[in-house]
């Protein structure tokens, strides 16, 4: 069991929430090349270590979130 | 050098009779300064790739290596599910000879791998599932695979103490029967193999980790390993769920995704189950092995990670669809449960081929599917590797598609149903 520590509503087990993606940044689609665009879409860190994800608490008060979590053990940083 | 002897009936009768021991499937070497060819990853693609390499090219100077032992990877984690009703022609062309050397696989590496080609059904319990299940038989029929609808009076028929009553939540409303399909023993794969390719004389390197990738002027040079650094003009990354980070080492950036894909196996039963049953809706499968074990088998845990703990959310969820599927079997336990790593791609499809570094080739993407596509994998990597010409069947399954937009869309048929 995993523990996610909502800023709204606390520690919760992560089953009430959904994994939505690593943190990333949209480029500006007017401005960015088909390139960045396609990266922006496709590829991922996929590092086994510390990750910024964004996760949503679903069974809970619906807010979206940031989680720290290390991907080699599922550590959940503070 | 010697080789290993061959199995037969008269070896097994003779060191049966006289006790002599068998001697071990494969050998250990030093590391030569350098290969012809260093492949990274010690499951079935590596050395489905390795051993054709040696035995239809002639190229023996290899080396393959592998972090952990032989077959730790998703190869000895898998449930052994093979079948070529993909959804993209494609896709089906490129299962199906999988498919078809899987049924020589045994004659071929000398080495028995129990292939039971005894007919895979996926259950609809929508009308958009079965509308999705006419499109895969007609796909599979066109490409000449035995593939079918089923009527559920048919499913009761084929599959005993299955619920095609209007009672469960999700109704069984038909099923894609394919009776090709069937499992295979896993590890008997990935040994015959390894047996096959050290008797050729490839070198099959355990406890040996890919630290480095060396790249000069945009060619590959060679990997630093923990033992040391190889030369060699040709790396082959076959490390599925480990395969970014892999890639990485070279500099070359590949849309994976590593999520964990857990499984598990009751007590023993008497033998009722000869069909691999799987409910995409109630994402779960059901298999029954040589043993009289259950299989049982999910989609990806619902994160990314490179762990492998199992969880009892698993377990449970898994139990619940299966006796909704099959309320008899609720008096049996599970025995065991283990997960395994798996290498996602944004469309369910592999990525083979060549990549931005000359020299660095990938066989990656496998996700939770790879285990069927380890004879083609090997077989079609290995021409690559010898010809420098991408075969037919691969083409379609590039790096660049992504740049460029040609994703081959095989979600509807491969989320599940591995
Ligand atoms: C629970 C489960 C069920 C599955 N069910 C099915 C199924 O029914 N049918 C099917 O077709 N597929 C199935 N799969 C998928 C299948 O197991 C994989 O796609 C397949 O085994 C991949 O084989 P591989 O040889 O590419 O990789 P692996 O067998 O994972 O081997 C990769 C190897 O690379 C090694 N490695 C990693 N990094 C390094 C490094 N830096 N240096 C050296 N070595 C390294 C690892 O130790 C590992 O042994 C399932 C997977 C799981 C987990
Ligand atoms: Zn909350």
């Amino acid at each position: 069991m995993m523990l996610l520590t909502c800023p709204h509503c606390g520690a919760r087990d992560a089953g009430e929430f959904d994994y939505v993606g690593e943190r990333r940044d949209r480029p500006d689609v007017s401005r960015a090349t088909e390139q960045e665009w396609r990266g922006y879409l496709y590829l991922r860190g996929n590092r086994a270590d510390w990750t910024a994800e964004l996760w949503h608490h679903r069974a809970g008060c619906e807010r979206f979130l940031t989680v720290v979590r290390h991907l080699g053990t599922d550590e959940v940083r503070g | 050098m010697t080789r290993p002897a061959r199995y037969s009936a008269y070896g097994l009768a003779r060191r049966g009779l006289t006790g002599a021991a068998w001697p071990p499937a494969w050998r250990a070497h030093e590391l030569r300064p350098s290969y012809d060819v260093v492949i990274v990853g010690g499951g079935v693609h590596g050395l489905a790739t390795a051993h054709y390499l040696a035995a239809k090219h002639g190229i023996t100077n290899v080396a393959l290596l592998e972090r952990g032992y032989l077959g730790g990877g998703g190869s000895g984690r898998n449930t052994a599910i093979i079948r070529s009703n993909y959804l993209t022609p494609e896709g089906v062309r490129f299962y199906d000879r999988s498919l078809t050397l899987y049924e020589s696989l045994a004659a071929d590496l000398n080495f028995n791998v129990m292939f039971s080609q005894r007919g895979h059904l996926t259950l609809a319990h929508s009308d958009s599932a079965l509308r999705t299940m006419r499109w895969r038989a007609e796909v599979n029929k066109l490409q000449g695979v035995d593939s079918e609808l089923l009527d559920p009076a048919e499913i009761a028929g084929l599959v005993p103490h299955v619920d095609v009553s209007d009672q469960p939540r999700y109704p069984i409303v038909g099923g894609l029967f394919h009776p090709p399909g069937g499992i295979v023993r896993h590890d008997a794969v990935v040994w015959g193999y390894a047996r096959a390719a050290d008797a050729n004389g490839v070198h099959l390197h355990q406890d040996t980790e890919v630290v480095g990738i060396d790249v000069v002027d945009g060619r590959v040079r060679g990997v630093r390993t923990n033992r040391g650094p190889i030369a060699a003009p040709v790396v082959v990354n076959c490390t599925a769920g480990w395969s970014s980070l892999v890639c990485e080492l070279a500099g070359v950036e590949v849309p994976i995704t590593t999520y964990p894909l857990q499984a598990a196996v009751t007590e023993p039963v008497r033998p009722f189950l000869d069909t691999v049953v799987v409910s995409g809706t109630l994402h779960v499968y059901v298999s029954q092995t040589d043993r009289g074990e259950l299989v049982f088998g999910a989609s990806v845990d619902p994160y990314p990670s490179y762990s492998t703990r199992g969880s009892l959310e698993f377990t449970e969820g898994v139990a619940t669809h299966v006796l909704e599927l099959m309320p008899a079997l609720a008096k049996l336990r599970v025995l065991r449960q283990w997960a395994g790593l798996c290498d996602m791609t944004p469309d369910f499809s592999p990525i083979m081929g060549r990549t931005p570094v000359d020299g660095f080739y990938v066989d990656i993407g496998w996700g939770t599917y790879g285990f069927k596509a380890g004879p083609v994998a090997g077989e079609t990597m290995a021409e690559l590797v010898a010809t420098g010409t991408t075969p037919e069947l691969i083409a379609a399954f590039d790096l660049a598609r992504f740049a460029e937009g040609r994703l081959v869309g095989e979600r509807g048929a491969a989320a599940v149903g591995h």
